[in-house]
């Protein structure tokens, strides 16, 4: 079956302020309202329109986290996936993990394509993708904006620094993708009443054979230094010479 | 243990890019780090010639191969898996090049890396920025193995020129995939500073209306010899080219002065410029955001205030 494999991970609201504890043990999270992390609700929305388009069958979608993940697997249900696996992971969970438990998803379900977001805006680590093509020793396709498939293969445009690149990767392969790639759906009420019903699989570590491994010790979190309040300045004149006393223009 | 670091650095074929610059200044903050840069091209002598003489660099390493000709992480990554062997740490710049490279390099050794790094402390212990800049994050890795690293490289200065650094051909011989494929690159010729390096920046998002709009911004940054930048909300309405972007998920910069023109100030915005030196932001809502970090604010209609800056300049 022509299957698309897609990557989510539960994180703080984009619209949340972040707030770091007092003892620099970590982000507040509690009472914090929590979402599918935007880039992977692209990555979804992407799966979904190549499976309208009939060019794949099955869309599963997964996240590795702990069981308060479930909510965000439903909303990818209602969004349109047709199942969802969980894998059970509590506490720190390093790009390397999710990737080895990636790849053995990976291996049961003979995946096309695998599409991830380009990065979770909670870490900002943005290896995931990456990490796991290098094991599967298959392409990446990294920062996508507009993503082609022809047979055996698949033409991905990519938002590169120097403005757009083109590449072409044999199938199956790594996706990630950057903001321009599409819009994703909204979620209508209808859609989450029948998501309900749809499969949704827990998994372990130890079921996959996956054994968790931190490298990195989170040592501290710190607020970052906040910028002095400027001034205001009347208009455009007063602005020139304010910037030329500084010896800015 | 004193580091050996290898730098992968940032080209086009001919030219270095000074992201590379950067990351000598940041490995070269840890004391006693051996610093070696690593040029993988189609043809390496131009490039090899430019980091030789970067200050602070002890050893340039090339590998020449017609393979090299673009920089395609999948073949690029098992080259630097190849050169690794004798290096503690092995950095590339937190671009698009080398977000994307070091991450499958990190696969491929099953390293750890820390991504966006802004402080280097000690050989195990780095600072990066999280939550798109709201908090810092310290992490320690654990002394054994190699770390891999991108480095923010707003964060630190270029190195400058003056080395005479020997260069050497590394041989090595390992399969390259055949899997990935360069086909094209579009990018828009500009005679404008680049966005990533350039002293002044002035930026546009959504208030400027059109891509027409834009226009006003080209025309005073090319009086100020400044670069272009913009609002991911201008870049999704079609305003402006994507590698325009500035924010979380577009460029991070730190030039001398960043003007923020009709930006509200969005907290994904403000983590791309959280590093000039001086921002001035002129909008007509004296409520946004942006007026929260600026230097120098100026609240007024954009489309007088611009041209009107650009005749007080001439």
């Amino acid at each position: 079956m022509k299957r698309i494999l897609v990557g989510i991970k539960r994180v703080v609201d984009a619209n949340v302020r972040i707030r770091v504890k007092p003892d620099a043990s970590g982000v507040v999270t509690d009472g914090v309202k929590m979402a599918i992390n935007p880039f992977d609700e692209i990555a979804l929305e992407e799966a979904l329109r190549i499976k309208e388009r009939g060019a794949a069958e099955e869309v599963v979608v997964t996240t590795v986290g702990p069981a308060d993940c479930q909510q965000q697997l439903r909303t990818a249900l209602a969004m349109g996936a047709d199942r969802a696996l969980h894998v059970q992971a509590d506490g720190v969970v390093e790009p390397l993990t999710v990737a080895r438990a990636l790849l053995k998803l990976i291996e049961r379900e003979q995946p096309l394509l695998v599409i991830l977001g380009k990065q979770a805006i909670d870490d900002d680590n943005g290896q995931t993708g990456q990490v796991l093509a290098a094991l599967w020793n298959r392409p990446q396709a990294t920062y996508a904006s507009k993503l082609e498939l022809a047979g055996e293969t698949a033409r991905v445009t990519r938002e590169v620094d120097a403005g757009l690149e083109t590449i072409e990767v044999n199938l199956p392969a790594v996706i990630t993708t950057d903001l321009r790639l599409n819009e994703p759906r909204y979620v209508k009420l209808p859609d989450i009443m029948k998501a309900k019903k749809k499969p949704l699989d827990s998994l372990t570590f130890a079921s996959l054979g996956v054994e968790p491994r931190q490298q990195l010790k989170l040592v501290r979190f710190e607020p970052p230094p906040q910028r002095q309040k400027g001034i205001r300045v009347k208009d455009a004149a007063e602005l020139v010479d304010a910037l030329r006393k500084k010896g800015l223009l | 243990m004193s580091a050996r670091i290898l730098i992968v650095a940032e080209h086009d074929g001919k030219k270095l890019n000074p992201s590379t610059a950067k990351c000598v200044t940041c490995a070269r903050s840890l004391a006693g780090a051996e610093v070696t840069v690593a040029v993988l091209a189609a043809e390496v002598a131009p490039v090899a010639a430019q980091a030789a003489q970067l200050a602070g660099v002890d050893r340039v390493l090339t590998v020449e191969n017609p393979a090299n000709l673009h920089p395609l992480a999948a073949v690029l990554a098992p080259q630097i898996v190849a050169l690794a062997g004798p290096f503690t740490h092995l950095l590339g710049p937190s671009t698009t090049f080398g977000k994307d490279l070091m991450a499958r390099v990190a696969g491929l050794l099953e390293a750890p890396q820390v991504s966006d790094i802004m402080a280097i402390e000690s050989p195990t212990r780095f600072r990066r920025p999280i939550y798109a800049g709201n908090a810092i994050l310290t992490v320690e890795s654990s002394g054994e193995g190699k770390v891999v690293g991108t480095v923010r490289i707003a964060s630190f200065e270029a190195a400058a020129a003056g080395g005479s650094a020997p260069v050497e051909m590394a041989t090595i011989s390992v399969p390259l995939p055949t899997h990935t494929r360069f086909f094209s690159v579009s990018a828009a010729k500009s005679d404008r500073p680049d966005l990533q390096t350039a002293a002044r920046v002035i930026s546009g998002g959504r208030a400027l209306g059109s891509a027409e709009g834009f226009k006003i911004l080209y025309s005073l940054a090319d009086r100020m010899r400044a670069a272009v930048g913009a609002s991911r909300a201008a870049v999704d309405a079609g305003y402006a080219p994507n590698e325009m972007q500035v924010g979380q998920t577009g460029k991070i910069i730190a030039p001398e002065l960043y003007v923020a023109v009709g930006i509200s100030g969005a907290i994904q915005h403000l983590t791309g410029i959280k590093d000039a030196r001086t921002i001035v932001a002129i909008n007509k809502d004296g409520e946004a955001p942006i007026f929260e970090v600026a230097d120098f604010g100026l609240v007024g209609d954009l489309f007088q205030i611009i041209p009107e800056i650009e005749r007080l300049l001439s």
